[in-house]
């Protein structure tokens, strides 16, 4: 693999393995339930207490390691749910173009321009209360405010794809167009595509997060670090010192996003070699022979010259001048 | 003037779904919205304000759905937005009038001055790509994933609870216990001394975004060749990196749109973290007290205030482009 070789992505996966280690383990390994009194309220951090105890009592820990897994399914099945729409959207409008191009690039446009969050407020405000503490159903409304970005790169990226001489060629030999879409077409775009799917991914975790910290969505169930922030708020943890409380849940939720970040710049720079490049350390440039001042016109571009997986850095930098 | 044009078209068909949206999804719920009302305001409500509710909701009126639908434009256009539950007798338009400014200029500013510094930095940071410079990334990006609301509770715990450099405990817009809103210098000082620190929230939360967005495209902009040409011809070099990065900046100011949409989601946590009374705490107070009325207000007052942005990012994009006024 080749995208592992990146210090970024490899970062990013170990990142992600623990949250997700956590999300199928945690709530087993959690000494109390989420919402069961454990001890005093307001305890310091301890041996019999990690991260101490809340305003009614609650085990932080115990919150803390429960809180993973709600996070983790809404995000990426939300990520799921936004990035099929946005392909089938965003591959429909630029392949077809015309009139459907129009009228989807619109509704595109519309969706990324309409501020998602009290969209998202005033959609929830509406739920039933079953309804609020659904999973499955706060994803794909989440997924409906997220399809958008995805849809409009890869609707650019299809209309260049479609000019190419290896999609003229399967037309004018006959295949359908469902055909040239699904093996011409998608194919092609899968980097850009996961990078999509990341980039929503996130972006559905920190709506998530945020519509329970608002207490848009039900904040009991399912439990989740929004919850535990959420009620860190409400019963003012920072004033009262139990700084535990809700910087054990914030740190956790931006090193998720931030390994989601990295395997992002991961597959960005594996799609623009140009920022590949750009992100070689001085060391690894050394190593590869080529020095290099940071002025003007000498990103190096790294191509691959064998068709082989290439063995030493040195083979794949040239220099563009 | 054609570009802005369609823009303008664009931006209206855009406020009329928001529009709409805002009157269809009540309908299409199940339950019975005023009931829900009526019993949230325990009783305080007389038989106009019902009345004034069923109305707006289209409970019991007997009209079709199409009827109440042109019945709210209308109420709409002449600015009524209905009465609010949790603040009767107010009117939403009056509760959120005094809300909307502390919001506007406080994530105005913050806005601005993160789009320059953002932009400034990212160009430096393109420029001497793959210098140690490039170490401020992996930070940013880790600064881009924390949620607003928990930078604002850290930058609160430390700095109010702390540090006591800002007001503390019952952080507000300002001092209401000792001054009034006006335009005398004990207010004004103290509204910018409570301002800060949300503001400070906002810039660190939202300047990741512009310099890995202009540092990317500041490294693909340095591959043209009339930057090559520009140095070859011994320009000084601040004046290479300033053609470089007033063409860098151009996807920057494009993809406002999108940026915009997050920094006001983040804005609206951030003003409940500092009980900041702008449209974001009343939003949350709205939801919290299943207002619906206010809730679908302050909706519409947020895409409008949206879209008017955008707005001004586009003419900004046309004036410093010329190739967008070229193709009509």
């Amino acid at each position: 693999m080749r995208i592992l070789r990146n210090r970024k992505t490899l970062a990013g996966l170990i990142l992600l393995a623990v949250f997700v280690f956590l999300a199928v383990f945690g709530p087993t390994l959690a000494p109390y339930p989420a919402l069961q009194i454990a001890g005093k309220p307001w305890l310091g951090p301890s041996s019999a207490h990690w991260f101490g105890t809340t305003q009614e009592g609650y085990d932080v820990w115990s919150q803390f390691l429960s809180g993973d897994r709600a996070i983790l399914v809404v995000s990426f099945l939300s990520g799921v749910i936004a990035t099929v729409l946005s392909v089938i959207i965003g591959v429909a409008a630029g392949y077809f173009g015309g009139l459907a191009d129009n009228f989807l690039s619109m509704l595109a446009n519309i969706f990324l321009v309409l501020p998602a969050l009290p969209f998202l407020i005033v959609i929830n405000s509406y739920l039933p209360a079953g309804g609020k503490s659904s999973t499955a159903l706060m994803a794909g409304i989440i997924s409906l405010t997220g399809w958008a970005w995805g849809a409009r790169v890869l609707r650019s990226q299809t209309l260049s794809l479609r000019k190419r001489d290896f999609v003229d060629a399967a037309g004018i030999v006959g295949e359908r167009s469902w055909r040239i879409i699904t093996f011409e077409i998608v194919p092609n775009l899968v980097p850009v595509v996961a990078s999509s799917f990341l980039f929503t991914t996130l972006y559905a975790m920190g709506t998530y997060v945020a519509l329970t910290f608002v207490g848009a969505v039900d904040v009991n169930t399912p439990w989740s670090w929004g919850s535990m922030l959420f009620w860190a708020q409400g019963d003012q943890a920072a004033a009262s010192g139990a700084w535990v409380w809700f910087a054990a849940p914030g740190v956790a939720v931006a090193l998720l996003g931030t390994s989601l970040a990295l395997l992002n710049f991961g597959i960005d720079e594996f799609i623009n070699p140009r920022l590949k490049a750009a992100g070689l350390t001085r060391r690894g440039l050394r190593a590869a022979g080529v020095t290099r001042r940071s002025t003007l016109g000498l990103t190096p571009v790294l191509r691959p010259t064998a068709a082989v997986v290439v063995t030493s850095p040195a083979e794949i930098i040239e220099e563009t001048v | 003037m054609y570009v802005l044009v369609r823009r303008l078209m664009f931006y209206a068909v855009t406020a009329y779904v928001a529009v709409s949206v805002n009157f269809f999804l009540p309908h299409m719920m199940p339950g019975n919205p005023v009931e829900t009302m009526i019993a949230s305001a325990g009783g305080q409500l007389d038989q106009r304000s019902v009345e004034a509710l069923k109305a707006q909701f289209g409970v019991g009126t007997g009209q079709g759905l199409w009827a109440q639908y042109w019945h709210y434009w209308g109420q709409l256009l002449q600015g009524n937005l209905g009465l609010s539950i949790s603040k009767y007798p107010s009117t939403v338009a009056q509760t959120i009038g005094s809300a909307l400014w502390w919001t506007v200029i406080l994530v105005g500013t913050a806005t601005v001055i993160s789009f320059v510094l953002g932009t400034l930095i990212g160009a430096l940071v393109g420029w001497r790509r793959g210098s140690v410079l490039d170490n401020i990334l992996p930070v940013t990006t880790f600064f881009q994933a924390i949620p607003y609301f928990f930078l604002a509770t850290v930058l609160l715990y430390l700095f109010a609870e702390k540090a006591h450099v800002f007001p503390n405990s019952d952080f507000k817009s300002y001092d209401t216990n000792n001054y009034v809103i006006g335009w005398n210098p004990g207010f004004i000082g103290s509204a910018v001394s409570h301002a800060i620190l949300p503001a400070l929230t906002i810039v660190l939360a939202s300047v990741a975004g512009w310099i890995v967005g202009m540092r990317n495209m500041m490294v693909t902009t340095m591959d043209e060749d009339y930057v090559l040409v520009a140095q070859a011809k011994g320009l000084p070099k601040s004046r290479v990196i300033y053609y470089a990065a007033r063409n860098a900046v151009l996807p920057s100011i494009s993809s406002f749109a999108n940026a915009l949409s997050f920094v006001v989601a983040g804005s609206l946590l951030t003003e409940l973290v500092f009980s900041y009374q702008g449209i974001g705490s009343l939003l949350l107070s709205a939801v919290q007290s299943e207002d619906y009325p206010l809730i679908q207000g302050i909706f519409l007052i947020i895409t409008f205030a949206v879209l008017a942005a955008n707005l001004l990012a586009d003419t900004v994009y046309v004036l410093l482009d010329p190739r967008t006024r070229q193709e009509a």
